[in-house]
């Protein structure tokens, strides 16, 4: 569904990925491990035009998505939940869902269906939907991040460390919600340091190193045999 | 380059900001001519332990010695000039200047001379030193380039050949070889190998081969406090250390 | 000190009002830009007076004020979206002096078409409502209080807009976070272009509404988008609620300012609020502490 083929990316003159080819399949979770620096988010940034893909192919679906503006990906049927989260922080929790909920060719009946939906998954943003985004704690935000893409109907989501600084009954939420998504077709594809989250929850996963894939493995076997993750990830 | 001391130990520093403690209690002891690599998973204080070493955060509590020399709290400058160089993760050259002029400027900061009749002198002798640097970094065939011109891996080795002219007894490379391809990374390392010769070094590095292929010593630090100290083979040895960067 | 009488201070808080509401109309625009785009709109002023042009033209044909405001705000309005996308938009993300050097060469150039278009005799546009009603010890005139009634429902219907309407979360969005608002699917580069659009217009309404007090020539509207400038950076800059407040209250200090010096002296009081603000609090007065 989502193909990268030797994709390359530079930052100014920092030539950041080095041919990276990833594949994720309808339905599919495959995570993305490495440590930092090693260029995953700029991966995620680069499938999101964020950050100009300097050579090789990203296509959906078949589509050659390369140079398509950011704001066209979400219609095609991409959610994207940032590192840092980036909620709006200004904009109440309901404004923030709006902002993905508000968008041509949405029926009202829908639009309510899909943000009862979240509210059901998300209770503690019910709560506090008229609260600025800004005032949320850390977990809420990273929850008001992944409802905010939910509500955009994705097939895929590029989820960027959402566990990151999050405290450990949190990371069972985040966790229990990429099962949910699973469960419900949405394919993922997750960058995380967390390697035993990466690997509970994901079908198949790569491993970055300096800029470009270095292993690539169902992560059964790797729950199997954890060498390749202590040689890549361990110290 | 004169043979020198150059040895660091920290005594039991802690830097809180707010409620936040980023370092806590972290004393370690670098020998002369050591390479000491600091590793740690994201968060663990690493930067801000090299902020405190070079001055540009002040510790909250304890103390830093520089060969016996209580440089606690001092101003950058003034850390400096004592010996104790730093090499940016984020770019810090001048790019509108020469690649010589770059080396210059940081080894006129150690000649500086007050004396007008000597300046003529003075020039020509921070001239050499600046040559020399950039011909052991091997840059010397781009001396008369713009650094702005410069590679990305090259501009990342004038940093070094720029901390090198200060004539430091103790360097700080923070993540040197960050962005980097495999073959820029094997050749910093080897340029680090080559000048470790007369130096000690300190290395926050993300990539445990630069990492394992350098140092003699490693410090591990988590959640701001020393989990871990010993040589390469014993850090990777040790089960804690493992557990804390799978996040087991 | 002078004994000022209770009624002067009446009155002298009515002009406060007036004008105040008045500037708040030509600094919104203003703000409204700045904060999605970081562009210093230098030919703010200049729409506002070829807003006023086309509103004379338009009222020279049909004698009707209305019709005159709304084709002056329609077609500024037009102008600005057709300025943003060819002049404005190829320059996003670049150096901010570069917009400022391209908004003040779309300034020039529209100063000289005016000139060149309507030459240099000043055109007019009757009020819509005329009279005058009795204010404690003068006449006032009625028109006044309809043009704050006027920018004050104009503002409102943007807070309106902005506050509940699906563009205008979009435009706050965007304001706020440019990248994440383009990864939700907000059409950004079509949202600047709007704001660069209604920008124009409200600085067209100012000018049209302005035009009875004053006449349309080149230079209406110079005095306020002056002001503008200053409550834009007092407000806090892209703010549009600090604009707002910031407009009332540096207009009601130069007014209370001219019961004791005469009013060319009390514009003098702004500028001070400016130099102030700048030197103490560079984010603007009427905005949250950042923390």
């Amino acid at each position: 569904m989502l193909a990268l083929r030797d994709v390359h990316a530079h930052y100014g003159k920092s030539h950041v990925l080095h041919g990276v080819s990833i594949d994720v399949g309808p339905g599919e979770v495959v995570g993305l491990l490495g440590r930092n620096g090693v260029g995953k988010s700029t991966t995620l940034k680069t499938i999101m035009n964020l950050v100009r893909a300097s050579a090789g192919s990203v296509t959906f679906e078949g589509r050659d998505i390369v140079g398509l503006a950011t704001h066209r990906l979400p219609s095609l049927g991409l959610g994207y939940v940032p590192e840092d989260r980036r909620v709006f922080r200004l904009l109440t929790v309901l404004e923030n869902l709006r902002t993905g909920l508000d968008r041509p060719r949405m029926t009202a009946e829908r639009r309510e269906a899909l943000l009862e939906k979240v509210y059901g998954h998300f209770p503690v943003l019910r709560e506090r939907r008229n609260q600025a985004g800004g005032t949320l704690s850390g977990g809420e935000q990273q929850m008001l991040a992944i409802a905010r893409a939910m509500v955009l109907e994705p097939k895929i989501i590029l989820l960027d460390e959402p566990t990151e600084g999050l405290m450990p009954r949190m990371v069972g939420q985040i966790r229990a919600i990429i099962e949910l998504l699973h469960a419900e077709g949405v394919a993922i594809l997750l960058v995380e340091q967390n390697v035993p989250l990466t690997l509970a929850v994901s079908d198949r996963v790569y491993i970055m190193e300096k800029g470009a894939v270095r292993h690539e493995a169902p992560a059964a076997a790797l729950r199997a045999d954890d060498a390749v993750i202590h040689q890549y990830l361990g110290v | 380059m004169t043979p020198s001391p150059g040895a660091l130990r920290t005594d039991g520093l802690t830097v809180r900001f707010g409620g936040l403690t980023a370092l806590n209690d972290v004393s370690i002891s670098v020998p002369s001519g050591q390479v000491r690599a600091v590793i740690g998973p994201n968060g663990a204080g690493k930067s801000t332990f090299f902020n405190c070493l070079t001055g540009v955060i002040r510790p909250t509590a304890g103390r830093i010695l520089f060969d016996d020399d209580d440089i606690t709290g001092l101003p950058p400058y003034l850390i400096s000039r004592k010996g104790l160089a730093r090499s940016y993760q984020i770019t810090n050259i001048l790019p509108g200047a020469s690649v010589l002029e770059n080396v210059r400027i940081a080894a006129q900061s150690r000649h500086h001379n007050w004396s007008l009749l000597r300046h003529h002198r003075a020039y020509t002798d921070v001239l050499d030193r600046a040559h020399r640097v950039l011909a052991s970094v091997g840059l010397d065939s781009k001396a008369e380039e713009l650094a702005a011109n410069l590679s990305h891996g090259e501009q990342r080795t004038l940093e070094i050949g720029i901390a090198l002219a200060t004539e430091p007894k103790v360097l700080c490379l923070d993540e040197p070889t960050a962005g980097m391809s495999v073959a820029e990374t094997h050749q910093t390392v080897e340029l680090i190998r080559q000048i470790a010769v007369d130096l000690t070094i300190l290395i926050v590095e993300h990539d445990m081969e630069v990492v394992m292929g350098l140092a003699s010593a490693i410090t591990v630090l988590h959640y701001g406090e020393v989990l871990a100290e010993g040589t390469p083979s014993e850090i990777q040895g040790n089960a804690r250390v493992q557990e804390v960067y799978l996040k087991i | 000190m002078l004994a000022i009488p209770f009624e002067e201070f009446l009155v002298q808080t009515v002009n406060g009002l007036v004008s105040g509401m008045i500037l708040a109309l030509v600094a919104s625009g203003l703000t409204l830009i700045f904060g999605i785009m970081d562009v210093v709109n230098f030919a703010h002023g200049d729409l506002l007076m070829l807003g006023a042009f086309v509103g004379s033209g338009v009222f020279l044909s049909t004698n009707n004020f209305w019709a005159a405001l709304l084709v002056a705000v329609v077609v500024i309005a037009a102008l600005g979206a057709l300025l943003q996308l060819t002049t404005l938009r190829p320059l996003l993300g670049r150096d901010p002096l570069t917009t400022i050097l391209a908004t003040f060469g779309i300034s020039l150039v529209i100063q000289n078409y005016a000139l060149w278009q309507w030459g240099p005799s000043a055109r007019k546009i009757s009020e819509p409502i005329g009279g005058q009603f009795q204010l404690l010890y003068l006449q006032y005139p009625v028109y006044r209080i309809a043009i704050a009634l006027l920018s004050a429902a104009i503002i409102g219907a943007l807070w309106l807009f902005m506050k509940y309407g699906t563009y205008g979360i979009w435009i706050r969005a965007t304001t706020q976070d440019r990248v994440m608002a383009a990864a939700m699917g907000i059409p950004v580069p079509a949202v600047h272009a709007a704001v660069f659009a209604i920008g124009a217009g409200m600085a067209a309404a100012s000018g049209v509404l302005f035009a009875p007090l004053v006449g349309v020539t080149q230079t209406i509207g110079l005095d306020f988008t002056l002001r503008a400038f200053v409550v834009v950076v007092v407000g806090g800059m892209g703010n549009l609620g600090g604009s707002i407040l910031a407009s009332i209250f540096v207009s009601l200090l130069e007014a209370y300012a001219s019961l004791f010096v005469s009013p060319a002296q009390a514009v003098i009081v702004s500028f001070v609020v400016l130099v102030l603000t700048l030197l103490f609090r560079p984010t603007g007065l009427f905005v949250p502490t950042p923390k």
